[in-house]
């Protein structure tokens, strides 16, 4: 198994680590027993996503699909983000070995995850816009909690 | 140039120069097939016939008990299914083995499983280590066989080979071990050890990849490998390896003679870095400290997982490697660390460095200089490890 070279390279110098203080909106997804979370921050101004930020416990593709997926919304509208699919984040990193799909999957999943947070922030139930989030499951399903 | 620290030597070895100049003549002009009689064979069977009495000397056995084979999981796969198969015929259809044995012992199992077989699975505790008394509890009239590796390939726990080959001699049980990671590193004497059946390989110890061994003691009939020539004593047939056994015997004998100096020297390494890591919080030695191969350190850090952390150390130049699910290409951590007791989430964050005649000191302090800051790093981006934190933070506050 080999990663590609921009796999490396997000994985090497990752973009957008960190916290932001006082997020709009935050969302984490999977969980330890699998070996991968992701926790993503948003801060939202009118419909636009001006910062980005994330954490993630997992693999080299875990964090590199994290860093790919913050560059990929950072500055864009809410909707555009929401469109934002795991194979976007995969083709952006020029491809993923199979065994490592989930990753991009849990990547999209944190942006809906910290989306869905601000709706409810806001009042808003999220789940009509954002759809369900299985923020403990895990997309390779070898915990099935 | 970056530095290089080559240390997952229980993965594979580099091949010795020593052993590759032995090698080279049975490529270039000795190619005869061993079989012939005219000189060129006669001049590669001698050769063999060299070759496997050294490899008896080396594990305490005759020459005639040695068989080659193509490496450790033929061994283990010949040993295992040809005494399930010889002890079936008299009505025994029950093997005890260890619950962190190696993929080619326990997914053997699970074929002879299929064929109607009864495993035992001994539990290996969190030091990594058989008890003699539960083999003793487990061992009924219709065990076929016990199999046991000697050393584990991941935590480097060696296993009371001695007591459980005695219990099965007592017994009148069939006693293999899968001692590929042990070979050169412990000191092996099969008759004296009553051991049944052992399985080596060569690149373990600096020999050639694709060969291997299995002793077999005389007069355990186990049936056949491969069917056809006269090769290995009618047992396995097909040409010989030449350059592959030459090679393998060379490396073996020089394992076994610097095995001391070796031993003290690994241990060195070993204890230097595992002292030096233990330093970091919450990490932790998998295995027993004292019952272990001198080249095996593994480790966990909590907080962290495994893959990332080897990319990050193979960034720095050296190579390692984990058991994370990430890294064993299933979804599961692996079961090693799970037989020992570490919860899935502590056994992501694996590191198993493993060292040989090439390692030096040098590498040890260019290791302890490298992963305590890839540790921090990855720490400081894991939202697992801000949960650890915080958890400890209302642990402290409610106490």
């Amino acid at each position: 198994m080999a990663y590609s070279e921009k796999v490396m390279d997000h994985f090497a110098n990752p973009r957008n680590v960190g916290e932001i203080e006082n997020a709009d909106g935050i969302g984490e997804v999977g969980n330890p027993k699998c070996g991968d979370i992701m926790k993503m921050y948003i801060k939202v101004d009118g419909n636009i996503i001006t910062d980005v930020k994330f954490k993630t416990f997992g693999c080299g593709a875990a964090i590199a699909t994290s860093s790919m997926a913050t560059e990929l919304i950072k500055g864009k509208t809410i909707d555009e983000a929401l469109k934002l699919t795991n194979k976007a984040v995969m083709e952006a990193l020029d491809g993923l070995p199979p065994v490592k799909v989930h990753c991009s999957v849990l990547a999209e999943q944190a942006i809906k995850s910290a989306v869905a947070d601000y709706y409810k922030r806001l009042g808003i139930d999220p789940e009509p816009i954002v759809g369900h989030i299985h923020t403990e499951e895990c997309e390779h399903g070898c915990c099935n909690v | 140039m970056q530095r290089r620290v080559y240390a997952d030597n229980a993965a594979t070895t580099k091949l010795s120069p020593q052993v590759l100049n032995k090698m080279m003549p049975y490529f270039t002009d000795i190619y005869g097939n061993a079989s012939s009689i005219y000189t060129e064979g006669a001049k590669a069977s001698a050769a063999i016939s060299e070759a496997r009495k050294t490899i008896a000397d080396c594990l305490g056995c005759d020459p005639a008990e040695v068989f080659v084979t193509s490496g450790g999981s033929e061994s283990d796969n010949w040993a295992i299914k040809g005494a399930a198969h010889l002890m079936m015929k008299k009505g025994k259809k029950h093997i005890i083995s260890s619950a962190f044995e190696h993929h080619a012992v326990l997914h053997t199992l699970d074929s002879l499983k299929k064929e109607g077989f009864e495993i035992t699975l001994l539990p290996v505790y969190e030091n990594g280590i058989v008890k003699p008394d539960d083999l003793r509890k487990e061992i009924r009239d219709d065990t076929a066989l016990v199999t046991i590796m000697y050393a584990n390939n991941e935590i480097g726990t060696i296993q009371p080979i001695d007591e459980l080959a005695a219990i099965c001699k007592e017994r009148g049980v069939i006693f293999h071990t899968d001692a590929v990671q042990a070979v050169g590193n412990v000191p092996i004497n099969v008759h004296k050890q009553n051991i049944d059946m052992l399985s080596l390989s060569a690149h373990k110890f600096h020999g050639p990849k694709g060969c291997g061994a299995l002793y077999i003691r005389k007069g355990l009939r186990i049936p056949n490998l491969i069917d056809g020539g006269a090769q290995e004593n009618n047992r396995r047939a097909g040409t010989e390896n030449t350059a592959g056994i030459v090679g393998m015997a060379e490396a073996l004998r020089i394992a076994v003679s610097t095995m001391d100096e070796r031993g003290k020297r690994l241990s060195e390494i070993r204890d230097r870095i595992i002292d030096g890591l233990l330093i970091i919080e919450r990490s932790r030695v998998n295995g027993d400290r004292v019952k272990r191969l001198p080249g095996n350190v593994n480790m966990c850090f909590e907080g962290i997982e495994g893959e990332s952390l080897l990319l990050n150390l193979d960034l720095r130049g050296i190579a390692a490697s984990s058991g994370s699910a990430c890294t064993s290409g299933s979804l599961d951590p692996s079961h090693v660390l799970l037989s020992i007791g570490l919860p899935h989430e502590i056994a992501h964050g694996s590191m198993r460095l493993s060292f040989s005649d090439e390692n030096t000191l040098e590498d040890a302090d260019y290791i302890l200089q490298c992963v305590p800051s890839i540790v921090k790093m990855l720490r400081d981006m894991s939202p697992l490890w801000e949960r650890i934190k915080k958890n400890e933070m209302q642990t402290k506050g409610s106490n």
